[in-house]
């Protein structure tokens, strides 16, 4: 049975998605202006594009995990009682955090990519003061408290609805026979998330206040190798929990169009345990040069990189043209943009994919290949994701310029990922300041692919946070 | 190998794009949507047992000769790599064709890139340089000249600057 959503837990979902609107235009606007330096067509100091870098790279991550958190508690809490404090909490905490991580990057010049690659937080090479990474890294810890808080009432709520994270995942019905109907999509997803993300903010927790200490009293120290692995588990699971928070509005509000509910059929419970699995194990694939790894865990990156792409491609990506072939469906934007992300998430799989294989990663690791594949799937994917969602809880099917917007943001996005892929192709490395001469043309057309991917976005928040009084008081 | 790479993921992306096009197009029609259920289980089913009949021999061919140092080679030349904020130390810089050669690879603070690029800056090899740990990474030059390394993994507001030079020489040759 489903609750209704009450008006206070409405307006804090509108606060979460007009803070993500607003802070993805100025943080797509900082990545602009890095493609422009790369390409020549600008001139910054590297400090200045290397903080633009950090500030790009974990404000995108944040602001990915709010869209994703706003969408899922959205959706979640039609089917179980969750607490507006605690999700408003979460939003507090984050946007303490924010101006923690904006004044360590742009007062204390702290620039440690938002990877914060232990122990480089502590080897500025002159650019900041250690005080500046701790308030950065601190920053960073707060953000991660208030997701583990949302997590926990997401969980706590479900429990109590389900009894278990087993039954919430449908597994009686996957396999113990059970003739129950099954949880609903939404429950799924979120039950899955709630358990990679905790894992994954408790590592991310550790090896934070691992640094900080290791900032404020250096002989304390970890295995530098140790400090990667977990850097990497809590990175991989993170962003990854984003487009799985985020699909949600996919489930949810797609059939609103089609008039087929999607259900919870034992292909779609199976494919979501295998994520839960795939998500937690998988992220060794970011570890692939590291020869000092066990080469059995970098055998098993490579093969559990390209067993997750069977549940995104054959079940979610199948599913929606499944859902869409033939329904009759009339292309509103909510529908439209929802369409394009699941493409998104998709195609964004195949170059990860390829990615993961241990002799490609060979020449390809940290090349603007990777760039390329995981901005196909956050820019293509989850913000698409994040707009439908803010169309259809406005109540807006949009108009010309909606559509005109749509086709600028699918070209420019197209684009600018492929621009990104082909300078893989050619051995450019990522997150570099300055560009040989030879990489600028890739580099220019990028930077014009990705301001017309930013003109269309800028059209879809203006839309949003016109109708935002409005949808408020409804 | 980064050719086809590039040659892989785009006629996958393509085919994927054309799933999605003409499903949009033909999305106005009305149709039974157990009808159209039932077709969409024999194609995923399909695409299942594709996918796996194809990944089992793509996994154990590219798993068949990994860029992993199983044992130290007698004959290697060894090239000792120190990567530190902003450049390389590498001893010795002049290295001959033919004969396998292992990069023993650390740094001495934050953790960096070792990535050695050929005359026409394609990427041919890479490893982690860390702190407290050597890689051993092997590769065997097969043609004379000047190749570049960079840096590849962000080390600091020099990142980019980290910059230095190899001479490969003929075997047999001064």
């Amino acid at each position: 049975m489903e609750n209704v959503i009450s008006k206070g837990a409405k307006q804090s979902v509108l606060g979460y998605l007009a803070t993500a609107g607003v802070v993805l235009l100025l943080l797509m606007v900082f990545g602009l202006v890095m493609r422009t330096v790369q390409a020549g067509g600008a001139e910054i100091p590297a400090e200045i594009f290397y903080q633009l870098m950090t500030a790009h790279g974990i404000g995108m991550v944040g602001i990915a995990g709010i869209c994703g958190a706003a969408i899922m508690w959205y959706f979640l809490g039609h089917y179980v009682k969750l607490s507006t404090p605690v999700f408003l909490l979460n939003m507090v905490l984050f946007l303490i955090g924010v101006v923690m991580i904006l004044g360590a990057i742009f007062i204390g010049g702290f620039a440690g990519a938002w990877t914060f690659l232990y122990p480089l937080p502590a080897y500025s090479g002159g650019a900041w003061e250690p005080g500046a990474a701790v308030v950065h890294l601190s920053g960073v810890l707060l953000i991660g408290v208030g997701f583990l808080l949302f997590h926990l009432d997401t969980g706590w709520a479900i429990l109590k609805q389900y009894g278990s994270l087993g039954k919430a995942l449908g597994w009686p019905q996957l396999f113990g026979g059970s003739t129950e109907e099954a949880p609903p999509p939404t429950v799924v997803a979120a039950t899955m998330v709630l358990i990679v993300n905790v894992l994954g903010l408790l590592a991310g927790a550790t090896i934070l206040v691992i640094s900080i200490v290791n900032l404020l009293v250096p002989e304390f120290g970890i295995d530098p190798l140790l400090g990667k692995n977990m850097i990497f588990f809590f990175g991989h699971v993170f962003i990854n929990a984003t487009i799985y928070m985020s699909v949600i509005a996919v489930y949810e509000i797609l059939p609103r169009y089609t008039g087929r509910p999607w259900k919870s059929t034992k292909p779609f419970l199976l494919a979501w345990t295998c994520s839960t699995l795939f998500v937690v194990i998988v992220y060794p694939h970011h570890l692939l040069m590291d020869i000092n790894m066990p080469t059995w865990l970098a055998v098993m990156g490579q093969v559990i990189s390209y067993l997750s792409g069977l549940p995104i491609l054959v079940v979610t990506a199948v599913g929606a043209l499944t859902y869409v072939h033939r329904s009759g469906l009339k292309w509103g934007m909510p529908a439209s943009l929802l369409f394009l992300a699941v493409f998104g998430w998709a195609a964004g799989v195949i170059p990860a994919i390829v990615d993961g294989t241990i002799v490609v990663n060979l020449v390809l690791h940290n090349t603007q290949w990777v760039p390329g594949h995981f901005h196909t799937y956050l820019l293509l994917g989850v913000v698409p994701m994040a707009m439908g969602f803010m169309y259809f809880i406005t109540n807006n099917d949009g108009g010309g310029l909606d559509r005109a917007a749509l086709w600028a943001f699918i070209v420019g996005g197209l684009g600018f990922v492929f621009t990104f892929l082909w300078a893989g192709r050619e051995s450019v490395p990522r997150r570099f300041a300055e560009h040989q001469s030879e990489w600028m043309d890739v580099d220019a057309l990028g930077a014009i692919f990705a301001a017309l991917a930013i003109l269309g976005v800028v059209v879809f928040a203006v839309r949003f946070l016109s109708r935002l009084g409005q949808t408020a008081k409804a | 190998m980064q050719d086809l790479a590039w040659a892989i993921s785009l006629w996958l992306m393509a085919l994927l794009a054309i799933a999605f096009v003409y499903v949009a197009v033909k999305s106005g029609d009305k149709a039974d949507a157990a009808e159209v259920m039932s077709t969409a289980g024999k194609i995923r089913t399909a695409l299942f047992w594709i996918i796996l009949v194809a990944g089992v021999p793509i996994t154990m061919v590219t798993l068949t000769d990994l860029p992993y140092a199983a044992q130290s080679d007698a004959t290697a030349q060894i090239v000792k790599v120190e990567g530190s904020q902003f450049s390389w130390d590498i001893s010795p810089t002049r290295i001959v064709t033919g004969q396998p050669v292992e990069f023993h690879v650390t740094a001495a603070d934050a953790t960096h890139g070792f990535a050695v690029y050929d005359d026409t800056m394609t990427l041919l090899t890479q490893t982690q340089a860390m702190p407290e740990y050597t890689n051993i990474l092997k590769y065997t030059f097969a043609k004379a000249g000047t190749y570049k390394v960079l840096c590849l993994e962000y080390c600091g507001s020099g990142h980019h600057v980290m910059s230095e030079e190899i001479t490969v020489v003929a075997a047999g040759g001064n």
